[in-house]
């Protein structure tokens, strides 16, 4: 220490400091997407494999590129362009074409991040801009899914609830049981031995890599507890309502994308609300959109759309639930 | 200023599309394919010439306080006609545009056109605007619609690109490829501006 620096320092606020940084913050994030990295490469072998590697890849080129043409600050080393690549290719089908994992990267990190001024400005998770311009642009490979291990064509467990929906609704009733019966078990669901994205699939393996990044303190519990409650107590009400029961909430907890989307996409430090409030009307919404397109929408996964669309009105959120200023005059006299 | 850059302001310096950013709602909606945004371009180039032409011989007779109310009367005539005329001899290109040919009449750049130079200025000034806007337009349009087509349909002009193995993105000919397409565009616009200066 030199003489200089033990002076009395007088500086302007904020005076209390910790050493949490961005990079370290990814290197966690990571860390927390690691349970589900090993479930995927289990469940779904070299296909995982190929699909992650060529998203990271072509997540952090894009990174490097973009900030170079666009005469930016490097940003690499923040390491968001990895967790980027890592969430767009778990909500990615095990047999997408690899061009079109890339072009969804690129579209990512491009369009989704750079373009709005780069990591801190960027209005919409990145990762689910890829993932919604792909579902649009080449819908059929987005909704071809394979079974784990074997990789036989397959449905999701919410595609079959979807077409046993419409099949009830068309009046064959006895096709749509037939279609119930091949529903997963909820064991299994849980474990991720169904079809499904890459990385979405073992919800055990989520939550595992949730509660981390919640020990961690990265993030805050209101949000992914909001939303997984909110869609639990709406299904409770449709399963009780329609005589399925208990099954019916605790299927939809454990399907698609929600353990995914709550505890690592929802969260997103830039793209959700700053103040406690806010959080929890964020989950809320969250969860009412999910359902309500899970249950009357025309897709059969709604997690990706709700959290794009609560992120469009995060700044209007987090407006109308700033805390209260004290000590201020209500009028001037 | 003189007719000829009356004729080329509208082309790139003041591009309705691109510079005023004036007509969107059209511009996107339309540009799902080349043959599409020139139709459109055409359509909408005939009533701008032609109500530039006539608010700038009425604009002494016409009275201030009536004069929006006057334009879209005018407007509206030449929408009517174009519009009969395209249903008797485009009748595809009259289907394929549906509800924005008759649109033009509430189109921004040709009322902000009517408004801001044709009831100010003398025919000839007036008719070299409205050219010129016109071809800027529809070359504004066809710029959009040629990239959303070879993207979102692999043709052009309706003329496949690729070859039949090909997955275009389908994405960009609905709504969300427009909006991606102009923002892309006016960036890249913006860019050259700012380091033209």
């Amino acid at each position: 220490m030199n003489n200089e620096s033990s002076l009395l320092l007088v500086s302007s606020s904020p005076h209390i400091r910790n050493t949490d940084s961005v990079p370290a913050a990814m290197r966690d994030v990571i860390i927390a997407l690691l349970p589900a990295l090993v479930a995927s490469l289990y469940f779904f072998r070299m296909a995982s494999l190929k699909v992650i590697l060529t998203c990271v890849v072509v997540a952090v080129i894009c990174e490097v590129v973009c900030r170079k043409v666009m005469k930016r600050e490097a940003s690499i080393h923040d390491n968001s362009a990895i967790v980027t690549g890592l969430l767009l290719a778990f909500c990615l089908p095990p047999a997408v074409p690899l061009w079109i994992a890339g072009i969804g990267a690129a579209v990512a990190i491009i369009i989704g991040k750079q373009l709005f001024g780069g990591l801190g400005n960027n209005i919409y998770n990145p990762a689910l801009i890829g993932r919604a311009f792909l579902t649009a642009a080449w819908p059929v490979y987005m909704t071809t899914w394979s079974a784990p291990l074997d990789g036989v064509t397959t449905a999701t467990p919410l595609g079959i609830i979807k077409e046993a929906g419409k099949l009830q609704a068309l009046g064959d009733a006895g096709a749509a049981q037939e279609l119930m019966k091949q529903l997963p078990a909820l064991g299994d669901m849980l474990i991720g031995n169904i079809g499904g994205s890459l990385g979405e699939t073992s919800a055990l393996a989520l939550i595992i890599g949730g509660l981390y990044l919640l020990y961690r303190g990265h993030i805050d519990w209101r949000i992914p507890f909001t939303y997984i409650g909110t869609v639990f107590i709406l299904t409770t009400i449709i399963g009780l309502s329609t005589g399925q029961g208990m099954w019916y909430p605790l299927f939809h907890v454990l399907a698609g994308g929600l353990m995914i989307g709550a505890f690592f996409m929802a969260t997103d430090w830039v793209t959700s609300p700053i103040t406690k409030k806010g959080r929890i009307i964020f989950g809320l919404g969250c969860g009412l959109l999910t359902v309500l397109i899970r249950t009357k929408g025309g897709y059969p996964e709604g997690v990706c759309y709700s959290i794009l669309l609560m992120n469009t009105v995060t700044p209007l959120i987090d407006r109308y639930t700033k805390s209260r200023v004290f000590g201020r005059v209500k009028n001037h006299a | 200023m003189s007719l000829g850059k009356e004729f080329t302001k509208g082309i790139i310096r003041e591009n309705p599309l691109f510079r005023l950013t004036l007509g969107l709602c059209p511009s996107l909606a339309v540009t799902t394919s080349v043959e599409n945004g020139l139709g459109m371009g055409a359509a909408f180039s005939a009533v701008l010439l032609a109500s530039n032409i006539t608010i700038a011989l009425l604009r002494k007779i016409i009275p201030d306080s009536i004069r929006i109310p006057s334009f879209i009367v005018i407007i509206a005539t030449f929408v009517t006609l174009i519009e009969m005329i395209m249903h008797a001899f485009a009748p595809d290109l009259f289907k394929s545009l549906g509800i924005y040919i008759p649109l033009i009449v509430v189109n921004c750049v040709i009322l902000g056109r009517a408004e801001a130079f044709a009831s100010k200025n003398s025919l000839m000034p007036s008719i070299m605007d409205g050219l010129g806007m016109g071809l800027g337009f529809t070359l504004a349009l066809v710029i959009i619609s040629a990239f959303r087509e070879i993207l979102g349909a692999g043709t052009f002009y309706g003329i496949p690109l690729f070859g039949a193995s090909a997955n275009p993105a389908l994405i960009m000919i609905l709504p969300p490829g427009g909006f991606i397409t102009m923002g892309i565009i006016l960036a890249l616009m913006n860019k050259f501006q700012h380091d033209a200066k």
